[in-house]
């Protein structure tokens, strides 16, 4: 075939495309609403990473069904700078104005400084934001800042009751501070109620891939598991369907993140600590709502209720109430101050 | 000339074809998503900055894996040397006094970021000249080494506040902002004009030029020609890791401030396919960033048109259509001039 006909062909083709898609593609109804408007940037992840990104995106849909208010979101690809993508949600003018504006993500914290700076008629909120040096509170900018640790020490504190080998793990993603916090707070809880009880720890990788490689997280939970660890907790997004793989395959007891992951697998996700992103975000928009929004860090714990451990009739078989009540009282205690989860 | 217009034209219109064929499929108008594209790109000031902002940092890897392609060599460890980049930059600059005058700051963190990049690079065309190592898998597997380093440093020294960014460089090594909205495009867009019309320079008007693109052609040839080829690729590694090192510059000096975790990913391995479909020449290649730079910035223009997938499915989709279409041209080209006539 000659450059020309080619050339010609290729033109042909396009113009067939675009000619087809105007003529039989309905154009998408414009979101009605006259509700309060909510955007969203999630993290690489995206919205359906079955963590917390996608607690997040929960939080948006409950809102939405409850609230009735007007979600949007986008999910930036990976090396785009991400501020460009809250800029485009802050930037909306006339019927598309949005009153909030979240990144979920520790990534988002210094752009969201800006471009509260920036837009100061719109509210921003960062989940697992922390502040940059020197930058002080924004009218307009909420942090969100959960205390995994507090949820991660009744974990641990379930895993070392539960023991029957005295040895128990921890696997993580990538190795940052957010996710060192986990394992702080884990070794804490099971130190407190075993003291002479061991804890295996190993992350998957050092860059953001370390929270989506499963066949990782099946090894370096078969190899703990292989040194008498009975029970592994994980804090590393998909990569832990690897260490509940590990779990199946040798009958043994796995613990989950971020929300509760019994149905993943049934056999043995004894409990999870959950960490409320979906709660803490429609929180968030009942206060837009009721023109209440203050700026300034939110730590959300266990006296808030927006991070936990799960007992309920599903996963009773694997944790004993025996256990469950020590628990309780732990999360008690912590409460009421009279124990310090430390975590770093 | 023709023959690189010809194949351009047919790369772009088989990805427009291939990227609205997967439009249809999301169901999704074509139309409505390239021109929401396009126009959200270049009438918004912002969003134009933007582009030009992540084509500075493509075009500098783009020129650096360009660079030691025409010396005959792949370097795909530009990702590793932009990372050795960030971490030398922003940590020098940290370190720097808060009141380190703008003339001493920038030039000494440029030094650092183009350094550490040299000096990576320069380590796989080393181990090539007197080894033997294949610098694809030296330069590759150093990709981790540095990625690791930088992460451990970070947790151990650098990282401040729970977060995983780095104590602010001082005020003096930032590049000034070039306005356009408020967008992160910076003073490093010039040095990367620069960097390319050097890079120009060397390739087409010094005998330096000329040995490195004889060693390229053919090393056996070049040798018995009297040009150390050992030096040749040594040189070559050192000077393209020192472009991908520089792409720093722009993202720590020019918009972070400050060291962060995983600054810049990914851009070391788009700079190869914008040495590719710049076909190694660095006119090209800062056409070939310009336009990558548009599907990153444009894609997320559209991104609630159409799911994140397809717009990163199409960065591949030109890259293949330009391979495919370069050779076309090429052939068809040769069979033509009955045809033509």
């Amino acid at each position: 075939m000659s450059v020309r006909r080619l050339l010609i062909l290729l033109v042909a083709i396009n113009a067939a495309l675009f000619a087809g898609g105007w003529l039989f593609v309905p154009a998408p109804a414009p979101k009605a609403g006259a509700g309060v408007r909510v955007g969203i940037v999630f993290d690489v992840g995206g919205k359906n990473d079955k963590s917390f990104n996608e607690q997040a995106y929960n939080g948006l849909r409950l809102a939405e069904r409850e609230l009735g208010v007007v979600g949007t979101f986008i999910e930036p690809t990976e090396g785009v700078p991400r501020e460009t993508a809250l800029r485009a949600l802050a930037a909306r003018t006339g019927d598309d104005k949005l009153d909030l504006v979240v990144g979920v993500g520790w990534v988002f914290s210094s752009d969201l400084e800006r471009l509260a700076q920036l837009f100061p008629d719109v509210n921003f909120a960062g989940v697992d934001y922390a502040p940059s040096s020197g930058a002080g509170t924004l009218p307009n900018l909420v942090g969100l800042r959960f205390r995994e640790h507090e949820g991660s020490f009744l974990v641990g504190a379930a895993a070392g009751l539960a023991t029957h080998t005295k040895v128990v793990g921890f696997v993580g993603g990538m190795q940052i501070p957010l996710i060192k916090k986990f394992e702080v707070g884990y070794r804490a809880g099971v130190a407190h109620v075993c003291p002479d009880c061991r804890v295996l720890a190993a992350y998957a990788g050092s860059d953001p891939r370390a929270f989506s490689n499963p066949p990782l997280g099946q090894q370096l939970a078969g190899a703990m598991y292989d040194d008498d660890a009975d029970i592994i907790y994980h804090a590393s997004g998909k990569t832990g369907d690897g260490v509940f793989a590990a779990a199946r395959r040798r009958g043994q007891r796995a613990i989950g993140v971020d929300s509760d992951q019994f149905a993943i697998a049934p056999c043995c996700v004894m409990t999870s600590m959950v960490k409320r992103v979906d709660l803490a975000i429609v929180d968030l928009v009942r206060e837009v709502i009721a023109k209440k929004f203050r700026g300034g860090m939110r730590e959300l714990g266990l006296a808030e209720q927006r991070v936990g451990f799960v007992a309920d009739e599903h996963n009773r078989l694997l944790l004993p109430p025996a256990v469950v009540n020590k628990v309780r009282a732990l999360s008690d205690e912590i409460i009421a101050g009279k124990i310090q989860v430390p975590w770093q | 000339m023709k023959r690189e217009l010809q194949a351009a034209a047919i790369a772009v219109l088989a990805s427009l074809a291939v990227g609205s064929v997967l439009m249809l499929v999301v169901g999704v108008s074509p139309v409505r998503v390239w021109g929401t594209m396009v126009e959200r790109t270049f009438t918004d000031e912002y969003n134009l900055g933007q582009m030009l902002f992540a084509a500075t940092s493509l075009a500098l890897c783009g020129l650096a894996v360009a660079l030691a392609l025409e010396a005959g060599l792949f370097n795909i460890g530009a990702e590793g040397q932009l990372a050795a980049g960030v971490l030398a930059c922003s940590t020098l600059g940290a370190a720097l006094p808060a009141g380190t005058p703008a003339p001493i700051a920038i030039p000494v963190c440029l030094a650092a970021a183009a350094g550490a990049g040299g000096l990576v690079a320069g380590g796989v065309g080393l181990l090539k000249a007197t080894r033997g190592a294949h610098e694809v898998i030296s330069s590759i597997m150093l990709n981790f080494v540095v990625a690791g380093v930088s992460l451990w440093l970070g947790n151990e020294l650098l990282f401040v506040g729970g977060a995983t960014t780095g104590a602010p460089i001082a005020p003096g090594a930032e590049l000034p902002h070039l306005g356009l909205g408020g967008s992160s495009v910076n003073a490093a867009l010039a040095i990367t004009l620069a960097a390319a019309a050097a890079v120009w320079w060397l390739r087409d008007r010094t005998t330096w030029g000329e040995a490195w693109r004889a060693v390229g052609r053919d090393p056996a040839a070049a040798r018995s020609a009297g040009i150390s080829v050992e030096r040749v690729q040594v040189l070559a590694m050192t000077a393209s890791g020192a472009l991908a090192g520089l792409a720093a510059a722009n993202l720590v000096m020019g918009y972070k401030h400050a060291f962060e975790d995983g600054l810049g990913r990914n851009t070391g391995f788009l700079g190869i396919s914008a040495a590719l479909l710049g076909r190694s020449h660095p006119a090209g290649v800062i056409i070939a960033a310009l336009l990558l730079g548009f599907l990153q910035a444009g894609g997320l223009a559209v991104a609630e048109l159409v799911p994140k997938e397809l717009t990163e499915m199409l960065q591949g989709v030109v890259v293949l259509a330009v391979a495919a279409s370069v050779p076309f041209v090429a052939r068809a080209r040769a069979r033509a001039p009955k045809e033509a006539a």
